[in-house]
């Protein structure tokens, strides 16, 4: 198998994928949506419960491949007990890991967990599968019941 | 030299340049043919002469290259009608692909036939080509939209087809061959029991055509379409046949130059079929390559081509059946060489990306179907649809790749 492969499927992410954290819909959400994917027919939906400003519960559902579960499973584990400040932060640093080209990843060893979702640059094809659980916690925030992700 | 009755797959394999490439360093294993088919030299090499050699606009040129360009032009409509059973070439429409095509009929069918209460009968196995238009046109003339349902393994359900033609039914619109099941509809009969109400049928050939010898005159439908592309030839060029009494009917769906006999501030008139239907320049290179692909299709064995893929189908499902996990979505007794397949705990875009690290390309997704596959109770599948040019090696590759998958993944 290639490295690459390796690389993207790694033993975090496919454990993320078999046992996902935080899955299932959360009573008293007080932001929720759905993220769609509709090239490929990915989605997930965001389930948010956030008090003063600070994300109390995140959980998620999604009908969707390894690297969207798992990039989603990360995000809740990220974002959990978090200011929505600091939200943003984590993640616009994970779409500059996933923007940036395979030689310089800024932010890379900081990222924690998280870093483990940059093999996915050698594969184009499916950076929208792991960005699609954090735009749809963008547009939860938003108060947008529906995004759409291609 | 002895003749032999099987299909000599191992020489159209070498008529077609792309088959001998390496994907990232592993041999080409080719199984996404029901998105598109591969190109054989032939097809290549005639664009490439016309280009070269033959380019020059058509209709209405006097000079040499103007002519020829206009022979071959006119030529190809003779021989894509003669491909597919037609007696009157002029019912041949060039289109951009088989989309284009259904858009052009659904906008007659707007114009001329539908009103509020009609009914349009289509079926639950179509591609988003054959729902989505005849939704715009219920939505523009008030008609309804009625749909056959579909059983377990992947079959019309032929008397829910009967029963669901009425007084209103003003086209029945339907798939010959499932795009995401590879079931064959049984078409000519259908065609029968619509025509004995007086309803008119269209079929979808994109992925008939491929596979085997059409005749729509057998077939006794009203309107056919198949795409260039997916039957060996070039993109953006596609067919629309239509009896001449439907066609006369209908106004042109687009207009310019090229379609008008004659044009006047006060008014214009245009020509009759098929110029009506085709304004502006033509997709003239696309044509050429199409009636080179149709020239390839012809020289071949096509009882033993589709014996071939038969064979490869039986095979390749015989081997991954026997995959623990892994479900074939589509069992139809009568299937072309298209198989749809869902694995446990192994969603379809991560089976596609396993499989192309091995050189295997097969399709992942909805397939443009997706009230079929939500019928199914699954989001996507990954898809494996073989040509003639495909072999039990490309077989054996795909069930390696997956098992070698199933591994990592458990």
């Amino acid at each position: 198998m290639s490295d690459d492969l390796h690389e993207l499927y790694q033993s975090i992410i496919l454990d993320h994928n078999k046992r996902p954290r935080h899955y299932g819909a959360l009573t008293e959400a007080t932001h929720q949506a759905e993220g769609y994917n509709p090239l490929c027919g990915d989605k997930i939906t965001v389930f948010l419960r956030i008090v003063n400003d600070r994300i109390e519960a995140i959980q998620f559902e999604a009908a969707c491949c390894a690297i969207c579960k798992s990039s989603a499973s990360m995000m809740t584990e990220a974002l959990f007990g978090q200011s929505v400040v600091e939200g943003e932060s984590i993640r616009s640093g994970l779409s500059r890991i996933l923007n940036s080209n395979t030689d310089s990843s800024p932010g890379l060893e900081t990222a924690g967990e998280l870093a483990s979702l940059a093999g996915v640059r050698k594969f184009p094809a499916r950076i929208k599968c792991a960005t699609l659980p954090w735009h749809t916690y963008q547009a939860a925030l938003r108060g947008e019941a529906k995004t759409v992700s291609e | 030299m002895t003749t032999s009755a099987i299909f000599d797959y191992t020489r159209v394999r070498a008529d077609f340049p792309i088959l001998s490439t390496e994907i990232r360093g592993k041999p080409l294993t080719y199984l996404d043919n029901g998105a598109t088919s591969q190109k054989p030299a032939a097809v290549i090499e005639a664009i490439d002469r016309y280009y070269r050699a033959e380019n020059s606009n058509i209709h209405r040129g006097v000079h040499y290259l103007s002519e020829k360009a206009t022979d071959a032009y006119e030529s190809a409509r003779a021989k894509v009608a003669h491909f597919i059973g037609v007696a009157d070439a002029d019912e041949v429409i060039f289109v951009r692909g088989a989309t284009e095509g259904i858009n052009l009929v659904a906008h007659g069918f707007i114009e001329t036939q539908l009103s509020e209460g009609d009914e349009i009968l289509i079926t639950h196995m179509e591609h988003h080509a054959n729902i989505v238009p005849w939704q715009l046109a219920a939505e523009k003339t008030g008609a309804v939209l009625k749909v056959v349902p579909v059983n377990e393994a992947g079959e019309l359900d032929v008397n829910a087809f009967s029963e669901l033609l009425s007084e209103r039914t003003k086209l029945v619109a339907l798939v010959h061959v499932s795009n995401a099941l590879g079931s064959i509809n049984p078409a000519k009969a259908l065609v029968a029991e619509a025509h004995k109400h007086d309803i008119p049928v269209l079929l979808d050939g994109c992925q008939s055509v491929p596979h085997m010898p059409v005749d729509v005159a057998d077939l006794g439908c009203d309107f056919f379409v198949f795409s260039g592309h997916k039957v060996f030839g070039p993109t953006g060029i596609g067919v629309l046949w239509g009896k001449r009494q439907w066609l006369d009917q209908f106004p042109p769906y687009q207009s310019g130059g090229d379609m008008i006999e004659r044009v006047d501030f006060d008014g214009t008139t245009f020509k009759g079929i098929p110029g009506k239907f085709e304004a502006g320049t033509p997709h003239i290179e696309g044509v050429i390559g199409l009636a080179a692909a149709i020239d390839y299709v012809n020289q071949l064995d096509r009882q033993g081509a589709l014996a071939h893929e038969h064979a490869l189908l039986v095979d390749a499902t015989e081997k991954l059946s026997a995959i623990d996990g892994l479900r074939i979505i589509g069992t139809a007794q009568q299937k072309a060489s298209i198989l749809s397949f869902v694995m446990n705990e192994i969603h379809p875009h991560d089976i596609g990306t396993f499989l192309d690290a091995d050189g295997v390309a097969v399709r992942a997704g909805h397939h443009c179907t997706q009230p079929l596959l939500k019928r199914f109770g699954v989001p996507a599948t990954a898809r494996a649809s073989f040509a003639f040019y495909n072999n039990f090696e490309d077989v054996d590759r795909l069930v390696t790749a997956v098992t070698k998958m199933q591994r990592f993944f458990g």
